[in-house]
């Protein structure tokens, strides 16, 4: 290739962002990946080339229970955040007409986004404890007489959380996609005689499954690397790959917390590498 | 002349608020014939085919088709069927799941859909690319597949907004006959929106031209060129002066005003050749500019210049006077 003016300044152009990623994301990657071939004992970290973590990680049942209870947490907060975030787009896209109250109403939806995700979190524990809101107000409804157990601490509070600090990133990508279609093609799928669930399924959906997409890849790679709303809303008594890989940094275990990282980066990546074999996101981009 | 399968617009009018989009508006239209509805953008014509198309609501007044009411039909029930402006071809179907689309929300079966859509595509001649998708196709091509999908639901009216007004000038000549012998062999009504009188002259039948959300005037194509009713239809129609004579609006065709010996005296403002013919602008005292059209032979045959003193005639029976 011949090297010219516009190819040096193409490349002075991409140097920052390169340097950046470089400094900020390849190296810190490549280190988990050196330190989860190490050794650790009780006091210390020795540097060795060993598969130690990986045998004990795979040989132990404990990590495919966790692993499976994190899909399951990513799987139904994928189903509610997008059926919930679908709803809301499609209403804000469609049935709402100006403008002006489409950009309020979205603006309303990131409300929840100023305050931050521990402050949200717990913010449901009074609401929904043994004797919060939630189990005073159907006890006085004569709706039970016992108050819920699982309303706290449980799968039912985790998942709960997880829908409600994820939905929104569902619904800006969604949004993103249908305000992109164009409306003459909602009038021509009703020319051709079209009822309006048939152009949902027909028209807008097929239309929109990038938005789905991107929102699909926020969620799991939140929900999937999340430890903190599991260690909150399951007061502990749950776990997920996240909260395994903070117990063993929290035990200085870095070498083991590495190759959890590892298996769980892998494991992330494969599943959004399968996911973008069904749906072209980058016209999207 | 009446039929029993025309399609009929009796007072029919659309408000957006406090504007009047069509006011009121009685025409009836020729089954099988080929209407242009012309007229500047904004004067109503895009709100009447939408609204006959069933887009668009109407606020007071009736469409009918072979004598039923149509206008709270859905779209679909109506038989009619629209071709847009952008062709709205759906971008993740191929040109054939596009056409078969109707068919499809009909509950035809597969095979059946399918060999409906490669007949029609057969008929625009784009049975050869029916497995690509919108975006790889040109606007030509594009518009093909449009008017294939608008005709699968088989409409005894099709209607077109602005079909030709994507492409480039070389293609919309190539279009508009291919639109016209469609039209012909298909023997339906096409309903064609368009602000271009070139285009409404080559194609139509019947000329509609609104404005102010009023027909301004409706006929032959020949008719409505040739007499315009009022001094818009003669403006937009082009090809007209329109000359003040005793305080009275007349129409003459630029093509029938000569420069001669006697006549209206003015002066050649300007001088514009145009291949096949010239077109000199002159000016005569209390009047618009005056354009004559002649032919380049008889420009050329003698030496006018701008500037120069002309006198301007025409026969009696081309001047056509035109109502306030």
């Amino acid at each position: 290739m011949k090297v010219t003016r516009e190819t040096v300044t193409g490349w002075l152009q991409a140097a920052p962002l390169t340097v950046v990623l470089l400094g900020f994301l390849v190296a810190p990657i490549i280190t988990i990946v050196i330190v989860s071939f190490w050794q650790a004992t009780e006091f210390s970290i020795i540097p060795a080339f060993s598969l130690e973590n990986y045998e004990f990680l795979f040989g132990s049942p404990v990590t495919y229970k966790v692993f499976a209870a994190t899909f399951k947490y990513a799987f139904l907060t994928w189903a509610m955040t997008l059926a919930i975030g679908f709803t809301v787009a499609y209403y804000l896209a469609f049935h709402i007409r100006s403008q002006t109250m489409q950009i309020a109403l979205f603006l309303l939806c990131t409300i929840p986004f100023w305050t931050s995700n521990i402050i949200r979190m717990i913010s449901w524990i009074p609401f929904l404890g043994r004797n919060g809101i939630a189990n005073q107000t159907l006890i006085s409804w004569g709706v039970i007489d016992q108050p819920l157990e699982w309303l706290l601490y449980s799968d039912f509070s985790v998942i709960l959380a997880f829908v409600h600090l994820y939905t929104l990133f569902m619904v800006v990508p969604i949004f993103n996609t249908m305000m992109r279609i164009d409306r003459n093609l909602i009038e021509a799928a009703r020319d051709n005689g079209a009822s309006g669930f048939q152009t949902l399924v027909h028209v807008i959906i097929p239309l929109t499954k990038p938005g789905i997409m991107i929102g699909t890849i926020f969620v799991l790679t939140l929900v999937m690397g999340d430890f903190i709303t599991v260690r909150f809303m399951s007061g502990s008594q749950r776990a997920n790959v996240g909260r395994l890989i903070s117990n063993d940094i929290a035990l200085l275990q870095y070498p083991s917390a590495a190759a959890t990282a590892v298996v769980l980066l892998c494991t992330v990546l494969i599943v959004i590498g399968i996911l973008l074999r069904f749906v072209n996101i980058r016209k999207e981009l | 002349m009446r039929t029993a399968h025309d399609l009929e617009l009796v007072n029919l009018t659309k408000r957006y608020g406090d504007t009047v989009a069509v006011d009121a508006i009685n025409h009836v239209f020729a089954p099988g014939s080929y209407v242009c509805l012309l007229g500047p953008s904004g004067c109503g014509k895009s709100s009447t085919l939408r609204m006959i198309a069933g887009h668009e609501s109407v606020s007071e007044g009736a469409i009918r088709l072979n004598g039923v009411d149509i206008s709270a039909l859905p779209p679909a029930k109506r038989g009619t069927a629209m071709m847009f402006q952008n062709y709205a071809l759906f971008p993740h179907l191929s040109v054939k799941d596009n056409v078969a689309f109707s068919l499809r929300m009909k509950g035809v079966d597969k095979t059946a859909r399918h060999a409906k859509a490669m007949e029609l595509l057969e008929l625009v001649d784009m049975a050869h690319l029916s497995e690509r998708l919108p975006t790889q196709l040109s606007g030509g091509q594009q518009q093909r597949v449009a008017l294939a999908r608008a005709l699968v639901t088989e409409p005894e009216v099709l209607l077109l907004d602005e079909p030709l007004s994507a492409l480039d000038p070389f293609l919309r000549v190539r279009m508009r006959a291919e639109l016209k012998r469609l039209q012909r062999e298909l023997g339906i009504t096409f309903l064609h929106v368009t602000h271009g009188q070139d285009e409404a002259l080559a194609l139509a039948d019947e000329v509609v031209v609104m404005n102010n959300a009023v027909i301004e005037q409706a006929g032959p194509a020949r008719e409505v060129f040739n007499t315009p009713r009022t001094e818009f239809v003669a403006r937009f129609m082009g090809g007209h002066n329109v000359v003040t004579l005793d305080g009275k609006l007349h129409a003459i065709r630029s093509d029938a005003v000569r420069l001669g010996a006697e006549g209206m005296p003015a002066t050649v403002s300007a001088i514009e050749y145009q291949g096949d013919r010239v077109a000199v602008t002159a000016q005569a005292e209390g009047q618009e500019p005056i354009i004559a059209l002649m032919s380049d032979e008889a420009f050329y045959s003698n030496d006018i210049n701008p500037g120069e003193q002309v006198r301007l005639a025409w026969d009696e029976g081309r001047l056509h006077r035109l109502r306030a």
